[in-house]
């Protein structure tokens, strides 16, 4: 894959996840003051220069260091929530499109009933059993719960690749059932699981956030989603202190967009069908024709969507069911 | 007959299913190492939501009403039979208040703002992405980037922003609750007229998202149909434009029911947290105030309704698509 063959959009995402991971990574370095320090008033406005350069919240922390400090809490979930959901999904995919038979039964029906069941609801109730909760058990939580749109995906790729002839050829020389899985079957698939994990981060930050706007997100750290939280059980939006509630949204809103649109970028680069939608077009263009007008230009972004998740296989099959 | 086949197999998976999520909603809370009843009651203690007599009270009745001296498989028993009977419980927090009674409170308020979000999305996102894909050109590129954008927008930020710019800074529409202080829920001409001045914006920030993402969806269905070989076959032979475009929109809308089915979960739990940027008294607001006072009958009460809502959604397009499409009227084997 050379870098010459990258979309501008891909470019685009790759500067805004930059970006992001940027503001995570070096943020909590530049701001030294801590995201628990009081220093100011009730909802101080911002006023130049200082840890009060974007207000203070509630409890007169400083937002700045709040905003940086959180963005770090919700990538480290993120990814590992995201890192933990894919493997599971991945290794349950494999395992049951590979083998096919009762264990592909078994699997598949514990995926759908879990597909069939949603996330938030499984995670909350998780949630609030558990004895206390912080960022890894956050994470754990998130990750062990939303793989199974995953898991659905690689088994309908990987039981397709099962009945290509280089399997055979491989169990003629003798390798093993994980050995196959690792050589044989999962490069293939590659690429449709880096995806898949992006969108499982970005989906895993959203339910971060959603679960701390509930109020039950993790109760020593900041993170984004508790930025908001207190945002509005002090009504700060009524109160017109946008400072409280802009930085997290727009920092949420950005997150989740610029690795949607990495996704979407990522697939039009994997996907050689999308591409040569796109040459068509332009084929189409030079042509003065109509009809090609209408190609697909690889803004069939696949899983789009806010709900992360639960929107995803519909587009995941469409790609593949033709 | 293969209809009949096709929607029996899909109720009795849905019946599986909720099965399953009644032993989650049931075995999860008694994970919590001890009993669940003294472990929920330290924690009210903790909070000082309620005084020592009151606290003994809640706690005999607990012990009743879930049956912990007995194993744990007759108490499933009992759950699932009060679960049947519909009756969810006593509520923790606001004791002695029905769980039911709380519930039916709040469920009017949300069904208000999702359901007609939630159709009126669906068919006008279906609509705009089929429309742009069709006609092309600048309609296409503006429709779908703010489809793309709305639909990658976390649904309580859009509402997060929409109330700040519209009902505070603007100060068109109220703030934030479902009627004015001093009325109280009746039907009346009077209510209704308050009451829809505090509906627009949750329903707008709701059904905004909703149109984007079905918009994107339904956009690619159509390109994809567009692009196919029968359309281009069909073009070849001469047959007449509308003709071909009934076949389209017939196939691109069959993965957009699915998708409905699919997005349903996503839908509600965004409709939870809108709710509760707009203070909006619903599931969402009733949901946050449970978990704050760790009132566990409410949580899983709600839980299980969520649960529910989505499975029969699930199980209403399955069987929509089964009388839609006429491949699952000649299908043999089951799909999985």
């Amino acid at each position: 894959m050379s870098l010459r063959g990258l979309s501008p959009r891909f470019w685009v995402a790759a500067v805004l996840v930059a970006f992001v991971i940027l503001v995570g990574l070096i943020g909590p370095l530049i701001v030294s003051t801590s995201p628990d320090a009081t220093v100011g008033g009730l909802y101080d406005k911002p006023r130049c220069c200082g840890p009060l350069i974007l207000g203070a919240d509630n409890e007169g922390q400083s937002v700045i260091s709040n905003l940086v400090y959180g963005t770090r809490t919700s990538l480290i979930i993120g990814l590992l929530a995201g890192l933990i959901g894919t493997a599971i999904g991945l290794v349950v995919g494999l395992v049951a499109g590979y083998r096919g038979g009762w264990v592909d039964d078994v699997l598949s029906a514990i995926v759908n009933v879990g597909l069939a069941i949603p996330v938030l609801v499984i995670i909350i109730l998780v949630s609030v059993s558990l004895p206390q909760r912080n960022l890894y058990t956050l994470a754990l939580v998130i990750g062990f719960t939303a793989w199974f749109w995953v898991a659905r995906a690689v088994r309908a790729q990987s039981s397709s690749i099962r009945t290509r002839e280089h399997i055979d050829v491989a169990k003629l020389s003798g390798a093993g059932f994980w050995s196959i899985l690792r050589r044989d079957v999962l490069p293939y698939l590659l690429s449709y699981v880096v995806m898949a994990c992006i969108l499982q981060i970005s989906g895993a930050i959203l339910f971060e956030s959603t679960l701390s706007m509930l109020g039950l997100g993790a109760s020593n750290t900041t993170s984004l989603g508790t930025m908001l939280y207190w945002a509005i059980q002090w009504g700060s939006v009524r109160t017109g202190a946008w400072w409280a509630f802009v930085p997290p949204t727009f920092m949420l809103t950005l997150i989740v967009f610029s690795l949607l649109l990495l996704q979407s970028s990522l697939n039009e680069v994997f996907n050689p069908r999308l591409r040569r939608g796109r040459a068509a077009r332009k084929r189409a263009k030079d042509e003065g024709e109509e009809l090609e007008e209408v190609t697909v230009e690889g803004e069939d972004a696949g899983p789009v969507g806010s709900g992360g998740f639960l929107e995803t296989p519909v587009s995941a099959g469409r790609g593949e069911s033709r | 007959m293969a209809l009949a086949r096709y929607i029996g197999r899909k109720v009795a998976w849905t019946l599986v299913v909720f099965v399953v999520a009644l032993l989650l909603n049931f075995l999860l809370p008694r994970l919590i190492p001890g009993n669940p009843v003294d472990a929920i009651v330290g924690q009210l203690a903790q909070g000082g939501g309620a005084g020592g007599e009151q606290l003994q009270q809640i706690h005999e009745q607990y012990m009743k009403e879930f049956g912990l001296d007995k194993p744990l498989w007759q108490q499933f028993f009992i759950y699932i039979g009060n679960v049947f009977q519909g009756d969810l419980g006593t509520s923790f927090a606001q004791y002695p208040a029905s769980v039911n009674t709380l519930i039916s409170q709040a469920l009017p308020w949300s069904i208000a703002i999702m359901l007609p979000a939630i159709l009126i999305g669906w068919i006008v996102g279906n609509l705009l992405g089929a429309v742009a894909a069709f006609k092309g050109g600048w309609l296409d590129r503006g429709a779908f980037i703010a489809s793309l954008f709305l639909s990658s927008v976390p649904p309580f930020a859009l509402a997060i922003i929409l109330l700040f710019l519209i009902a505070v800074k603007g100060g068109v529409l109220p703030v934030g609750g479902a009627y004015s202080f001093g009325l109280t829920p009746e039907f009346s001409l009077a209510f209704f007229g308050d009451a829809i001045t505090y509906w627009w914006l949750p329903f707008w920030s709701l059904v905004l998202v909703y149109i984007g993402g079905q918009a994107v969806g339904m956009r690619s269905m159509a390109i994809y149909e567009l692009g196919s070989d029968y359309v281009n076959y069909n073009r070849g032979l001469g047959v007449k434009e509308g003709h071909t475009v009934r076949y389209i929109f017939r196939n691109a809308m069959l993965p957009q029911f699915t998708g409905l089915a699919l997005s349903i979960a996503a839908l509600i739990t965004g409709g939870l947290i809108t709710e509760l940027v707009f203070s909006y008294p619903g599931l969402g607001s009733l949901l946050f105030a449970a978990i704050g006072q760790n009132d566990y009958p409410v949580i899983s009460a709600i839980t299980l309704l969520i649960t529910i809502a989505v499975l029969i959604a699930n199980l209403a397009a399955d069987i929509l698509t089964g009388f839609i499409d006429p491949r699952i009227r000649a299908v043999q084997s089951g799909e999985r």
